[in-house]
């Protein structure tokens, strides 16, 4: 317990460090407060923009509430559906063979290359986020579960086998357990996708969002309002990833180790 | 091997006839098992020794379904043999228990793949476990457990499924000396008390004599039954009388002398 102390405090120093640099270069004059403004006048920024709707109109909260709402429904869509072709392309040959070729095809367009395509489809509502989330979301799902379904180890199946597990059985209690690991290796890099995706297709079309926020802000010469924006997307990214981290301890069990 | 055909009363409970094995390989065809027979008693101690890597663990592996054969048939109670039978079980070479369950749950697997309820098979699962010394340990996962322990995990799995006949893959391969002659004698002594069949692979000549009722040796690729020895000694066995020196001395030079002729 002595040793986590310990790095606790080493993670404090650096994050404190970080800020009293930071702070001392701005204030220094170093690097001009119009384009690196000084931490405590973030933290300014950041409660005047809680409340205020100016200079993109609307709050931080108004922003951060649509962002989140695009990103998790987009994530969402994009889990529950990849995961499921993932396995069922890795079990069931048919399957794979029937859906591979579109899926290669698909596989390597960057997502934010569909903003137009969506845009075009459903205009700059929320529609065209959730749908470059989805697929942002979706392609490591499968991608990832296909292959942790086809690095089962023959022995844990023959041992399933033996037992007169059926080819069901198999599957259920053997390939999906043993690829959860690499399934949520998906999840996690679906939803790094996901974040990243969603912040430049506000960047190029929407009404409100973190994105359309720091976009506006920029455009207005806020750089602080831009800063609040940007360091917000890190805090919410990183409080997403370690939900799911919580979330991938409550179902697998026994380590990554096999 | 009609000399050693003798005083043993137990019923066969496995008969391999003529059983071969072909594998294809890119310059065409390797055969691994040559027109194998073999009878398989009612709760004996077999061992199949051979010091190569060719052949046993496929023909433990057919007996365990696992495998097709290429020739020849392998009649269970009398009746041919087709895919997996509930009445074999396996314990592997390396560790095979599933690091996503605890000891528990990979030990009750094969009853709840069955169907057994819940409470049934866990009062079953405790009593092998508690059978391989791992009492206390149900709840914790095969990572946090060394690797003697992960095979007496493969062995109470393998037993709570109840099976007539318990194949081993040389079980014992990969671990270090001292915990190997401990799980030697851990194998003896759950033998001695829940008598089943077992069919022991090794290619370790001390193990294969500390362990078996009947030896069965085979030939390197392809593999041959070279010759058989039924090994009354008393048990548990010591390992240095006399008899027991002089029967590893016999076995190992069949072994050697064999080696030396393939390579000629």
């Amino acid at each position: 317990m002595k040793e986590k102390t310990k790095y606790i405090v080493i993670s404090i120093i650096s994050f404190v460090l970080f800020l009293v640099i930071w702070d001392l270069v701005s204030k220094s004059g170093l690097i001009s407060a119009k384009k690196l403004p000084a931490p405590s006048k973030l933290f300014e920024t950041f409660i005047y923009k809680i409340f205020n709707k100016n200079p993109d109109g609307n709050t931080l909260g108004i922003h951060i509430l649509t962002s989140l709402k695009e990103a998790l429904i987009g994530f969402f869509f994009g889990i529950v559906i990849g995961v499921p072709l993932g396995i069922s392309m890795a079990w069931f040959k048919k399957f794979d063979k029937f859906f591979s070729p579109l899926f290669d095809l698909i596989k390597p367009i960057p997502p934010v290359g569909w903003v137009p395509i969506m845009i075009t489809f459903f205009g700059i509502g929320i529609m065209s986020k959730v749908s470059v989330i989805f697929i942002a979301s979706f392609i490591p799902a499968v991608i990832n579960s296909y292959s942790g379904i086809k690095q089962t180890r023959d022995v844990h199946k023959w041992v399933a086998q033996t037992f007169g597990a059926s080819d069901r059985q198999v599957l259920f209690t053997v390939a999906i357990p043993s690829a959860g690991p690499m399934i949520f290796t998906g999840a996690r890099v679906a939803l790094n996708g996901s974040w990243v995706s969603l912040v430049a297709a506000e960047l190029i079309a929407s009404t409100k969002g973190l994105g359309y926020m720091i976009q506006t802000a920029r455009l207005v010469g806020r750089i602080d309002v831009v800063f609040v924006g940007v360091l917000v997307i890190g805090v919410f990214g990183a409080i997403m990833m370690e939900a799911l981290s919580l979330l991938e301890r409550r179902f697998v069990k026994g380590g990554r180790r096999s | 091997m009609v000399s050693t055909k003798q005083i043993v009363k137990e019923e066969t409970i496995i008969k391999l006839e003529n059983i071969s094995k072909t594998f294809l390989v890119e310059d065409g065809e390797a055969r691994v098992i040559d027109k194998i027979d073999m009878e398989i008693r009612e709760n004996e101690f077999l061992v199949l020794f051979g010091a190569g890597q060719c052949g046993k663990t496929t023909l433990l592996k057919m007996l365990a379904g696992l495998e097709n054969k290429t020739e020849g048939k392998i009649l269970l109670g009398g009746k041919e043999m087709k895919g997996f039978d509930p009445g074999i079980g396996m314990v592997y070479q390396t560790t095979a228990l599933f690091p996503w369950l605890s000891v528990m749950g990979n030990v009750e697997f094969g009853p709840k793949a069955r169907g057994v309820s819940k409470k049934e098979r866990q009062k079953q699962a405790q009593y092998y476990i508690d059978l391989v010394g791992l009492k206390g340990f149900e709840k914790h996962f095969p990572s946090m457990l060394s690797g003697g322990m992960c095979q007496r995990v493969g062995i109470a799995r393998a037993y709570c499924n109840d099976p007539k006949i318990i194949l081993m893959d040389e079980p014992f391969g990969h671990l270090d000396a001292q915990t190997r002659y401990m799980m030697e004698e851990e194998v003896e002594k759950i033998w001695d008390r829940e008598k089943r069949t077992i069919v022991f692979v090794t290619n370790n000549i001390e193990e294969a004599l500390y362990l078996a009722d009947r030896i069965i040796i085979l030939t390197e690729c392809p593999a041959k039954v070279l010759k058989e020895y039924t090994i009354d000694l008393p048990r548990p066995r010591d390992l240095v009388s006399p008899e027991f020196l002089s029967l590893r001395e016999e076995i190992s030079s069949l072994v050697d002398l064999r080696e030396g002729a393939d390579n000629e």
